[in-house]
């Protein structure tokens, strides 16, 4: 298979069938070779000196690359390719730019003999720093680059395209200031067959591949290179193209979003969408070291006000904290109280309806089928009233306070228990169907589906159960599952307070991946395009690949998230023990807006009517139109 | 575990053409319409060194179990294509060794698994993990045993009616059925990159002349990054894997039809690599196609 694949460090290769120059050995009779100083595929760079001069010792630089060309008019054709372009380099003249003193050919190699530079290229910088390294050192050398860039691609009569920028030919001399080393001159001697690369994958922009060689492709290079320093993440390492997948800041947060903003735009896949030039490059780091303070004291803060333009419809406040989430039913907004009552108000208005006082804390989410509503209580008993009134049919008495939300499944009320079992209730008559006993308390609530109950205990167990009770499979999970389940295409979403969020195969049981989350959660997760969203005791709310665990973004609240996510069309809506319900995009994380209440929020919010619903512990039920 | 050194401890590969022997209609092998409580998985393998090729450098590896009774288990399977690449036979060492390696960690860690109690433990490391790290361990050994070698390797693990695929170069994972093929693997080739970001059309990528150079393999270095992934499979749809020597010559829809259209799976795998043949054989193929029949 004629295939190839990068290889790392490629000056570090060998090129030992080619046979390398040894030190002693005289071109010319005048350039003496000292030692290697580094090859890659068809080239070498050897230090050697300039017997010319026999009084003082004249370093030089001489490159060698060998002519592969087997055919007398191809090697025709490579050698004048080199002594043109030999002579083009020779009339540059920058102090960024190593001076060419002579070149020559001899037999199958050519030769470029080169200002000799003390001093280190920047991929040996990396290699020999632990830390990052700081922003401005890079900006300072960001600026010089810009600087020769733009020397370069306004050359006369035609631009110079340097087609190779990258750490390790750019070298910083020993006073400090940057050289470029390694001009592009050695591709003419790279043979053309199936497999080989072009230019240095990813450093190259995308437009190199098809054989265009341009101004803008040398900003792509540029923005590269600075992006390797910054971030220290090899891009040979990582799929090509990639950069926009891993922005600067989240690899190294120390870096300012202003640079790192000019940096995403030399990145632009299209040419047309990156600086027009290297002055406009060098001018937009420039404002940025500005803002950044950097270049100036005079710091501008640029952070983002989150807007609050969502607007309170109509707030209604209890005698106690709302901790359960609301459920909205037939125009009407049901929601369960600590202080012990089940409040049923008019969805539009916030008018109150009827309450129904059970005799403990509702923790729980009411649950409704044509003219019942049913809730859970602390007082250890399912209650069914009429949504109309509100007034008691049945009630069902287990031996635990419920904690757990109670879900319908044809005909049947599927809910835990504190008192360690799962109960399945006839929802017209309030008889109990079966239970099911599991090892401890149960407050996550059921997940119901092809005749398969799922749910978890404050064991750790998780449970699956078939629809006679039977015990289809059980995973112990190494701390509490208060987190409810979902199933999405065959796999269980689950949460557990050993800080990891769990997919478990639903036939098996078997975990399918997991997602290490910096503390605790017991939030239920949901699904939307893909995406699992969940809250942590961490603070985060996040977005989670569903089929690769991958974490897509996080958000940070300002305190522990215990509430659960819900989706409404490309948002996320979630509450935070900070007090606030945030509105996130979908795809971003994006904060779209954030709103404040007086108390920590831990239950769920709902979302009917374009109208999000949810309970604060200031003891308050909001209504706000989104 | 016997049984299990004596399947991977085997040191010369089985011959990559042996399949070309003429097959039996598997309709004349059943036993008649015996009842079944369930339905299961079907499977065909076919291999062929190509036209253009004088030595084959992909290797396969398939394993299906069936399970039957109260507490029967769904059928469960590990399938592994690898296409390996690098002079003086290294290429061939290459997928072997990967191939040897990735199907002994996981017919251990995965499969083996499944026998043990029902009640077993969250310590038990999630499949996705498992995988990664096989095919890691894969990388490594080639790393060390095997210069100037690498191997493209997709390593399927079915468990119930999910599929976990690991994943590293440019053979590739279809989901087909009636109305939908789609590759669930992403070639890691500069080339399909390329077209991700809109550079180059599907066309200017089929004939693009790097349109083997790979950005990630096994055998490239220490560090591997794995794309694992867990998809649904749907009862009445197919699971492919193939070498490019498959999807690069003839095309998905002509892949899709010769699936469907087959009576079996063991049927439509030699059908896919007669077309490869016909169509210029320039490369090794291989496939293995899983059917999960709808009634």
């Amino acid at each position: 298979m004629r295939r190839t694949t990068r290889a790392l460090g490629g000056t570090q290769g060998t090129t030992g069938q080619l046979g390398q120059l040894q030190p002693g050995v005289t071109l010319q009779d005048r350039y003496l070779i000292l030692g290697i100083l580094g090859s890659g595929g068809m080239s070498s760079v050897y230090k050697g000196r300039d017997l010319h001069f026999p009084n003082v010792t004249k370093l030089v630089a001489v490159k060698e690359m060998i002519n592969m060309a087997a055919d007398p008019t191809m090697y025709e054709m490579v050698v004048r390719n080199f002594e043109r372009e030999a002579d083009l380099l020779a009339t540059l003249a920058h102090a960024a730019i190593p001076r060419i003193y002579d070149y020559f050919t001899h037999e199958s190699s050519s030769y470029l003999v080169m200002e000799f530079i003390e001093g280190k290229d920047l991929e040996a910088i990396l290699r020999e720093t632990a830390d990052f390294i700081p922003e401005e050192q890079v900006l300072s050398w960001a600026f010089q680059l810009c600087d020769v860039l733009s020397y370069l691609h306004n050359h006369q009569p035609q631009p110079v395209v340097f087609r190779d920028m990258k750490p390790s030919n750019v070298m910083i001399d020993q006073h400090g200031q940057v050289r470029l080393i390694d001009f592009g001159i050695a591709r003419i001697f790279q043979p053309g067959q199936k497999g080989t690369m072009i230019g240095t994958e990813g450093y190259s922009p995308p437009e190199q591949y098809r054989g265009e060689a341009s101004p803008a492709g040398d900003i792509y290079a540029m923005g590269a290179t600075l992006h390797h320093l910054l971030t220290r993440r090899d891009p040979r390492a990582e799929p090509p193209f990639s950069f926009s997948e891993r922005p600067v800041r989240q690899v190294n947060p120390k870096v300012s979003p202003e640079l790192e903003a000019v940096i995403e735009d030399a990145l632009s896949y299209d040419p047309k969408d990156r600086f027009p030039s290297a002055e406009a490059f060098k001018k937009a780091l420039l404002t940025s070291a500005r803002q950044t303070g950097l270049l100036s004291s005079a710091k501008t803060a640029s952070t983002v006000q989150p807007k609050s333009d969502v607007q309170e419809l109509w707030s209604f406040e209890c005698e106690d904290e709302i901790r359960g989430a609301p459920l909205v039913h037939r125009g009407s907004v049901m929601v369960g109280c600590y202080d012990n009552n089940l409040y049923a108000l008019d969805a539009k208005t916030g008018r109150f309806q009827w309450k129904y006082a059970t005799e403990g804390g509702i923790p729980t989410r009411p649950a409704a089928s044509d003219s019942l509503i049913y809730i859970g209580s602390e007082d250890r008993r399912m209650h069914a009233v009429t949504a109309e009134r509100g007034e008691l049919i049945w009630v069902y008495y287990t031996e635990g306070p419920i904690r757990s939300s109670p879900i319908i499944y044809e005909g049947h009320l599927f809910f835990g228990s504190d008192d360690a079992h799962l109960h399945v209730v006839n929802m017209a008559s309030g008889q109990k169907a079966w239970r099911a006993e599991a090892s401890g308390a149960i407050r996550s609530s059921p997940l119901v589906a092809e005749e398969r109950v799922y749910f978890g205990a404050e064991t750790g167990d998780f449970y699956c159960i078939g629809f006679r009770g039977e015990q289809k499979w059980r995973r112990k999970l190494k701390r509490s599952v208060t987190s409810s389940p979902i199933m999405v295409d065959g796999l269980i979403y689950v949460g557990s307070m050993d800080w990891t969020l769990y997919a478990l195969e639903s036939e098996f049981g078997s975990i399918i991946w997991r997602f290490r989350m910096g503390r605790p959660t017991i939030s239920t997760p949901c699904f939307a395009e893909g995406k699992i969203f969940t809250g942590c005791a961490d603070g985060h709310i996040y977005a989670i690949d569903a089929r690769t665990s991958h974490e897509m973004w996080r958000f940070q609240t300002e305190h522990q998230v215990t509430s659960s996510p819900i989706v409404f069309e490309d948002s996320v809506y979630c509450g935070s023990v900070d007090g606030s319900m945030y509105c996130l995009d979908m795809r971003s994380g994006r904060l779209r807006w954030q709103f404040r209440t007086a108390g920590p929020i831990t239950g769920t919010a709902t979302i009917a009517n374009n109208t999000l619903y949810f309970g604060s512990t200031d003891h308050r039920l909001y209504a706000l139109l989104t | 575990m016997s049984f299990l050194k004596g399947i991977f401890g085997k040191k010369e590969p089985p011959s990559p053409d042996s399949v070309k022997t003429s097959p039996l209609d598997p309709r004349s092998l059943t036993l008649g319409p015996g009842r079944r409580s369930r339905r299961h998985v079907a499977i065909g393998t076919a291999q062929s060194v190509g036209v253009e090729r004088n030595h084959n450098e992909d290797a396969l590896f398939v394993l299906l179990g069936n399970a039957e009774g109260l507490n029967g288990l769904l059928d469960f399977g590990l399938f592994v294509v690898a296409d390996g690449m690098g002079g003086h036979r290294a290429g061939e060492i290459a997928s072997a060794l990967s191939v040897r390696t990735v199907a002994h960690r996981l017919t251990q860690a995965t499969l083996l698994g499944l026998f043990s109690n029902p009640d077993s433990d969250g310590d038990t490391p999630p499949l996705q993990d498992l995988i990664r790290s096989a095919l890691e361990e894969a990388n490594q050994a080639v790393v060390e045993r095997v210069p100037g070698g690498g191997t493209t390797l997709t390593a399927a693990v079915l468990v119930g009616g999910q599929v976990t695929i690991g994943h590293v170069g440019d053979s590739r994972a279809y989901l087909i059925s009636d109305h939908r093929t789609r590759a669930i693997t992403r070639d890691h080739s500069l080339v399909e990159r390329l077209r991700e970001l809109g550079q180059l059309t599907p066309e200017e990528a089929a004939a693009h002349p790097q349109r083997n150079v790979l950005y990630r393999a096994i055998g490239q270095g220490a560090n591997l990054e794995v794309d694992v992934g867990t998809h649904p499979v749907p009862w009445g749809s197919y699971l492919l894997i193939c070498s490019d020597g498959l999807w690069g010559v003839i095309p998905d829809e002509e892949i899709r039809d010769i699936t469907l259209g087959a009576s079996d799976p063991q049927i439509a795998c030699e059908e896919l690599i007669r077309a490869a043949n016909a169509a210029g054989g320039p490369d090794n193929i291989t496939a293995v196609l899983v059917h999960f029949p709808a009634e």
